[in-house]
């Protein structure tokens, strides 16, 4: 089973050479961490940045360089710095060739929830909805199941939804999945999980279709 | 040169009154008109309706209106660390309008642009295009979304001239530039107001057409919400 840190190191292995790539909060930030060094990759930010790179240094932190989770961060050379219509043309113009974000809830059409818990909690969409609707290469960084244990991987959501048909892949703490026209289709298990496990933590219909292999990280 | 300079934030709001529509430029507390902000606190207007991004937090930025609470509504994307405000949305004091952030963006630029209303795939199948007209485009759907009306629209740059001509930095640029022009009457705050002709008309963001007032906001807290940093090696 894989922890937060495990699930960004498998995903980052989605990012390719020449990527421009939004990260949202959560385990996507933690993707920049491991990608490869020997390709180039450009990390967008949607509240307007294009060229991100790592925390700064302590003391010179600037409170007009930030990414979209409010935190203090530096540019890389060749960033740019823009307003934000200018940032979701770049993200609703497809332009962003991938797109990483968490998720309370993904059904195997590849409708996604994660911004309202009717009663409890509602903070906003912020820019997930315009990511979700216009991105062709979503990948979905979750925990299989929520707190209490339930799975997340559903055949219908039950939060608000933040899209339609839109998720293209999940990674969660045990598998890799592909959402399909037929379901959920287990393409990887992750280290020391059975296909049994990820079956009975996914209530969705989860295709497995031969030998499913372990996950190199 | 026509002269868009006010004496101070005192005369940069006249005109301000109890239920208008205000737009407020800022991302998290990054970029927000601070001086603007407090002044609006000073006079105490009432049932206010906020277009802004985020809503400040408890103790600063627009939470600083929310705690006198003379906001009636508030159109946000994204409305996390504030208790306050969470306190009064679900004790129903507090009118809520959730919508995506490009929309946001867009809305104000479509006000900016002399554009009634866009269409925009964000929304489509959700609880955001409900009541809303939908539309096909070469097989996606889309939501129409309308212009934001408003009268008076908060904006910070980081340097400006009397002219209204601004300049932004850093991500503090966000909704700014999209805002100018967007509401009636547009009031720029500046760190900085520089003499007419000291900034390059090449490295303008907005030019001073789109902003009524300007002024050198007296100070800039400039408060940082997640401090991160990393090790020196």
């Amino acid at each position: 089973m894989l922890d937060k840190n495990g699930i960004a190191k498998r995903i980052a292995k989605e990012v390719k050479d020449g990527y421009y790539v939004n990260l949202g909060i959560g385990i996507p930030t933690l993707v920049a961490n491991f990608v490869r060094e020997d390709i180039e990759v450009e990390f967008q930010s949607e509240n307007g940045v294009l060229g991100m790179g790592p925390f700064p240094f302590e003391g010179e932190e600037d409170a007009d360089v930030i990414n979209a989770g409010k935190q203090t961060i530096t540019t890389l050379p060749g960033a740019s710095f823009f307003d934000s219509a200018m940032s979701f043309s770049m993200i609703r113009g497809k332009h962003v060739d991938l797109t990483i974000l968490g998720a309370m809830e993904v059904a195997e059409n590849g409708d996604i929830a994660n911004w309202k818990i009717p009663g409890k909690m509602v903070k906003g969409m912020g820019g997930a909805m315009d990511l979700v609707a216009s991105a062709e290469n979503i990948i979905v960084a979750m925990m299989h199941t929520n707190r209490a244990g339930a799975s997340k991987l559903l055949k219908r959501c039950s939060l608000p939804l933040t899209g339609v048909g839109c998720v293209k892949k999940i990674v969660t703490n045990l598998a890799v999945i592909e959402v399909t026209d037929k379901g959920f289709k287990l393409l990887e298990r992750a280290p020391g999980v059975s296909v049994e496990d990820i079956k009975n933590a996914t209530e969705g219909h989860l295709i497995v279709e031969g030998d499913i292999p372990e996950m190199s990280i | 040169m026509i002269n868009k300079k006010v004496a101070n934030v005192e005369v940069a709001l006249d005109g301000v009154a109890d239920d208008m529509t205000l737009m407020f430029g800022g991302f998290g507390l990054s970029g927000i008109p601070e001086n603007a902000i407090a002044e609006l606190v000073k006079r105490n207007v009432k049932g206010l309706t906020c277009i802004s991004n985020n809503a400040g937090v408890d103790d600063f930025g627009l939470g600083l209106l929310l705690q006198g609470k003379q906001i009636k509504k508030m159109i946000s994307s994204y409305v996390g660390e504030n208790d306050e405000f969470e306190r009064q949305m679900l004790s129903g004091e507090l009118d809520v309008e959730l919508i995506p952030q490009g929309t946001l963006a867009e809305r104000c630029r479509a006000a900016q642009a002399g554009f009634p209303a866009v269409y925009t795939p964000a929304g489509y199948g959700t609880e955001v295009a409900e009541g809303k007209e939908t539309r096909e485009f070469d097989g996606k759907m889309y939501v129409l979304e309308h212009a934001f009306k408003a009268d008076f629209g908060f904006v910070k740059a980081w340097k400006g001239d009397a002219a209204g001509n601004l300049v932004f930095k850093g991500t503090a640029r966000n909704f700014n530039p999209n805002m100018c022009g967007a509401a009636k009457i547009t009031v720029a705050e500046v760190e900085e107001l520089v003499p007419v002709g000291a900034l390059d008309p090449n490295q303008i963001h907005i030019p001073g057409i789109f902003v009524q007032r300007i002024f050198q906001g007296e100070v800039y807290e400039k408060r940082i919400e997640q401090r991160t940093v990393r090790p020196r090696d």
